[in-house]
């Protein structure tokens, strides 16, 4: 009986949860406004105990899929009996009620840490970042609660089993995905309450910079993985090779990504050089909402997508309201609080603040890119204007010459300096790189492949043209050190990750470039005994044979691969499946994966005279898309493992206690 | 964190899962340029039945009639925006991925030239403002007053 | 007075959005109207499917106002739809069917079962007319008037109460 109870248990500890998120949110930050240290030490208790409490929820729906209890209709509707106990455990993500549980735990997480790691914060901004994160956490419960709830019963009539889990679902990719994601549309939410904290509390000096820095990392390293991972799965499960659909999904991740980015680099110049402040504050805000109206896109349905999800009306109100007045208020707070002198920092044409500037307005004209053509046939549907679609060829026209731009001034950034960069100095540091990259990046192809692509090219460029700087500027460092690896030990750790997430952008310019231009996708007839050549790959059928599998039956094809003269050859086998309950076709491409280049042959249709349609695909570099992604997020994380902000944990520097000054707290 | 990044590559290289099945036709074609046509058109034609899918990419059946006409009309020797202009008659403005320029797109197409135009003159205006700012660097100390002063003057 | 006006640009243009968001919340992405709305039926020349011999044209929906319903065997929705097509037939509609990507055999056998509303069936085996009607999927319902044109599409399955409430006030707009 005690078992039965468990459904109980967590949604009673979910109600606790909001509860205490509710305090978390009002009684800090009315404290901080009336200074009253009582009500402020109220914010570190009240986020451990909100994680805790949402803890148990998710463990008491873990356990009920764990314990196949089909009266919880949400484990009935996604789970089965038959389940391995390992998509049990991510079913629990696999669909809307618990996905918005992850969501609400992982942002409790991420309060808890921000509680544990803000020792050295004044307490006024620590009770106003945890009060903006409760706020934020009880309006998710409330969501949860009102209309998503996972532990709603099916009472009396308990079904004998459950329907099982979306078998596309039941992927590697797809456990990673969700929660990588999530890890990093919610991480945005701790910068976004500095930010807020920031305004309301009037303190927007460097360490304040410096306290957001970490935070912002963490969050974009994970949101790149999780695009990644998202990318990664759509390439092998759902498209033909493709990797990248702009599906309004996709475009929801990508959104934040590219103003966390933006994110990233101002607050590197509100930091060192007191500048971008408000635009930095904004940015912030920009990102989390972002993230929010992600959330909204996908869990609303009112864009057609790929990822059916559920949709109710009511959900899609609930999220907009969320959306409308966490956004609202924000932007209110903002419009009225934001500094109206700007700090005038000095810098020329020819700086790293100017170049981070650039980045930043090349950056925001992206994402304005992307929402607008997501949004776009939305807009005109409500305007009764007809049903447009707005799909790669437009987004591709746009996003990559905006990319290439971003290079260009990428590899100027590299060997740039704060406040100006003398000309002669820019161009004997860069000239040999930007030659460098030209000729090698024109070459490279051709030594590559048999045809020259102009597209290739320039994407070569790119990436050399942001490699080169950068070896340039790692040499310049070691060379005055007394070795070179003595030099490359005294280059701090946030140097390393800037370097690594800037190699990460390069891999992946080429992977993108080589695999959009030189990929080679041939439909072919094949019967034993037949060779096709793709991309010099013969590919030989040896027999076509038919299995039964636990629930399907498949064709199954035995294709040995051979590479040019050699003698070593390998073995592929595609399948076409019929998925016997739901009598779904179903194709299981063989993959041959490399790092310069994956093989890929999926099973088309019977054509009768006991030949198959086949499609062969060899797709060089997709790999290094994301390899690519995999070194930004590195970079990302190794920066903030540098030892300043470490040193900021235990004995902050003297100007994180200079710039409290007297005048700090709102007087409004 | 050093043992995330070989499992994740790990990840990258495992064997890959069950696909959707698509169309895939055995079709000759009267040479590459004929053959790229194809395959341009069928990837910005979107599928009118299914979710968000263009139609190489769609095993629903409207999606494969689509192709198949594709490819008629090209061995008609039509060219693309006549091919187009047939898919367009019969479904709607909305089977093109890449939307036309018209009184609706304006804004669609025209957006991301005028941001442009904007980022320009925004970048040329602050850093002209900019370099006849403050030429010394301030000392932190310095900058830690300075923020102090502007903090107590917002909240006047 | 003029920085706190920009400041406040990035709330107004999220203001915008947000109406267009609530707005796109009743909006279904799936209702689509014809693209042949207001256009002549299309041109074609298929044979009956009750007499093989018989050839029809464009020139059968002249004259009449005409309920052209799109249908095949295959399709689960067009058999519920059925009693509300009977219905329309015996309230005085004229109603010509199209079978799609069907069989003769498949099609008479279906008409047999569920009842035949219809004045005539036009057979389309290889989908042909589907295609130049903008056909993805069965049923799908075109009302056209007495000079052949397109006046209204329905999309999928018609409701009973879609009888009364929609496709008789259409067919009654276009019969003047």
């Amino acid at each position: 009986m005690q078992i039965l109870m468990i459904p109980e248990i967590g949604h009673y500890a979910l109600v606790i949860a909001m509860l205490m998120a509710a305090v978390q949110g009002v009684l800090p930050l009315a404290g901080a406004a009336t200074r009253r240290p009582l009500w402020m030490a109220y914010a570190r208790p009240m986020a451990a105990g909100q994680l805790l409490f949402v803890a148990i929820a998710y463990a008491c729906l873990t356990a009920s899929y764990m314990l196949d209890d089909f009266s919880v209709a949400n484990v009935a509707n996604n789970s089965n009996s038959m389940l391995p106990w390992y998509y049990k455990l991510s079913a629990v993500w696999g669909n809307h009620e618990g996905s918005v549980l992850l969501w609400s735990l992982l942002l409790a997480a991420w309060g808890y840490f921000a509680a544990r790691f803000s020792r050295e914060l004044p307490r006024d901004m620590v009770a106003r970042v945890l009060g903006v994160l409760g706020l934020v956490g009880m309006g998710f419960l409330a969501f949860v609660l009102i209309t998503s709830n996972p532990f709603e019963r099916l009472l009396p009539n308990v079904p004998g089993d459950g329907a099982d889990l979306n078998p596309l679902l039941q992927d590697i990719g797809l456990i990673m995905h969700p929660p990588m994601l999530y890890m990093g549309y919610v991480g945005f939410s701790v910068v976004f309450a500095f930010a807020i904290a920031a305004l309301l509390g009037g303190r927007l000096d460097a360490a304040w910079a410096r306290w957001a820095r970490p935070w912002t990392n963490l969050a974009w390293a994970f949101l790149t993985v999780g695009i990644a991972l998202g990318s990664w799965w759509a390439y092998y499960e759902l498209g033909w090779g493709g990797w990248w659909f702009w599906d309004p999904v996709e475009n929801a991740s990508l959104l934040p990504w590219l103003t966390g980015t933006a994110l990233m680099h101002s607050l590197a110049v509100t930091e060192k050089r007191g500048a971008f402040k408000s635009w930095t504050l904004l940015l912030a805000i920009f990102t989390f909402s972002l993230s929010l109206l992600g959330t909204f896109l996908v869990r609303s349905g009112v864009l057609t997508s790929v990822h059916a999800f559920a949709n109710d009306p009511s959900r899609g109100q609930f999220i907009l309201m969320l959306l409308g007045i966490t956004v609202g208020l924000s932007l209110l707070v903002f419009a009225l609080r934001a500094p109206r002198v700007g700090h005038k920092v000095g810098f020329t044409w020819l700086s790293r603040d100017a170049l981070l500037l650039i980045n930043n307005i090349l950056l925001v004209i992206m994402t304005i890119t992307v929402l607008m053509g997501t949004v776009y046939p939305l807009l005109l549907d409500a305007l009764d204007l007809g049903k447009i679609s707005v799909g790669p060829p437009y987004f591709n026209a746009l996003f990559v010459p905006l990319t290439l731009l971003l290079a260009l001034f990428m590899g100027l950034g590299q060997v740039s300096r704060w406040k100006q960069t003398p000309l002669r100095l820019l161009v004997s540091r860069l000239w040999l790189a930007a030659v460098g990259a030209v000729v090698l990046g024109a070459v490279l192809p051709l030594l590559f492949a048999e045809r020259w692509s102009p597209a290739v090219a320039l994407g070569l460029i790119a990436a050399l043209w942001i490699v080169l700087p950068m070896l340039r500027d790692l040499f310049e460092k070691t060379r005055s050190a007394r070795s070179v690896g003595a030099g490359l030990k005294k280059l701090s750790l946030a140097y390393w990750g800037m370097q690594l997430g800037h190699l990460g952008v390069a891999v992946t310019i080429v992977g993108v470039a080589v695999v959009s231009n030189y990929s080679i996708e041939q439909n072919v007839r094949m019967a034993p005994g037949d060779s096709v050549e793709v991309a010099g790959y013969t590919f030989t059928m040896n027999e076509l044979s038919r299995r039964q599998g636990a629930n399907f039956l498949a064709d199954r094809a035995n294709i040995s691969v051979q590479h040019g003269d050699s003698r070593r050859s390998f073995a592929m086998n595609p399948e076409k499946r019929l998925y016997l309950a739901t009598r779904m076709p179903m194709s299981q491409v063989a993959l041959r994966p490399g790092f310069l280049r994956d093989l890929y042959v999926a099973m088309g249709e019977d054509l009768g005279d006991g030949s198959w349609a086949l499609r062969v695909q060899y797709k060089p570099f997709v790999r290094w898309l994301w390899l690519g992604g995999l070194l930004m997020a590195f970079g990302g994380v190794l920066a903030v493992a540098d030892k300043r902000y470490r040193r900021l944990a235990t004995a902050p520097d003297p100007e994180t206690r200079a710039a409290p000054a007297t005048g700090r707290e709102a007087s409004a | 964190m050093a043992r995330l990044i070989p499992t994740a590559l790990l990840l990258l290289l495992l064997l890959p899962g069950l696909a959707l099945a698509g169309g895939i036709e055995v079709r000759e074609f009267d040479g590459p340029v004929m053959e790229r046509r194809y395959d341009d058109l069928t990837s910005i034609l979107r599928c009118p039945k299914c979710q968000n899918q263009a139609i190489d990419d769609s095993d629903s059946p409207i999606a494969g009639d689509m192709r198949d006409r594709v490819y008629a009309l090209l061995q008609d020797g039509r060219s693309d925006k006549e091919i187009l202009d047939f898919m367009v008659e019969r479904f709607g403005d909305y089977v093109l991925y890449n939307p036309r320029l018209e009184g609706r797109t304006f804004l669609l197409w025209g957006l991301p030239a005028v941001l442009g135009l904007l980022g320009l003159v925004l970048v040329g205006l602050l850093v002209r403002a900019r370099r006849n700012a403050s030429n010394r660097e301030l000392s932190a100390e310095e900058r830690a007053r300075l923020d102090a002063l502007i903090n107590r003057e917002r909240t006047e | 007075m003029n920085r706190r006006l920009i400041l406040l640009l990035p709330l107004v243009l999220f203001l915008v959005l947000a109406v267009f968001f609530y707005q796109g919340l009743s909006l279904n992405p799936f209702q689509r109207d014809s693209a042949l709305m207001a256009e002549t039926f299309p041109a074609f020349e298929l044979t009956t499917l009750e007499d093989p011999s018989r050839t029809v044209d464009e020139s059968l929906l002249q004259g009449d106002v005409t309920l052209v319903n799109v249908w095949g065997e295959w399709c689960p929705t067009c058999k519920q739809e059925m009693p509300q097509l009977l219905d329309l037939a015996e309230r005085g509609v004229r109603l010509v069917g199209v079978d799609y990507k069907d069989t003769r055999e498949k099609g008479m056998g279906f008409l047999e079962e569920f009842g035949d509303p219809f004045e005539v069936n036009i057979f389309d085996p290889d989908g042909d007319l589907g295609f130049d009607l903008g056909v993805y999927g069965a049923p799908e319902t075109f009302l056209v008037d007495a000079d052949g044109v397109i006046r209204y599409h329905h999309t999928g399955y018609i409701k009973p109460q879609d009888v009364t409430e929609v496709i008789l006030p259409e067919v009654e707009k276009w019969r003047d």
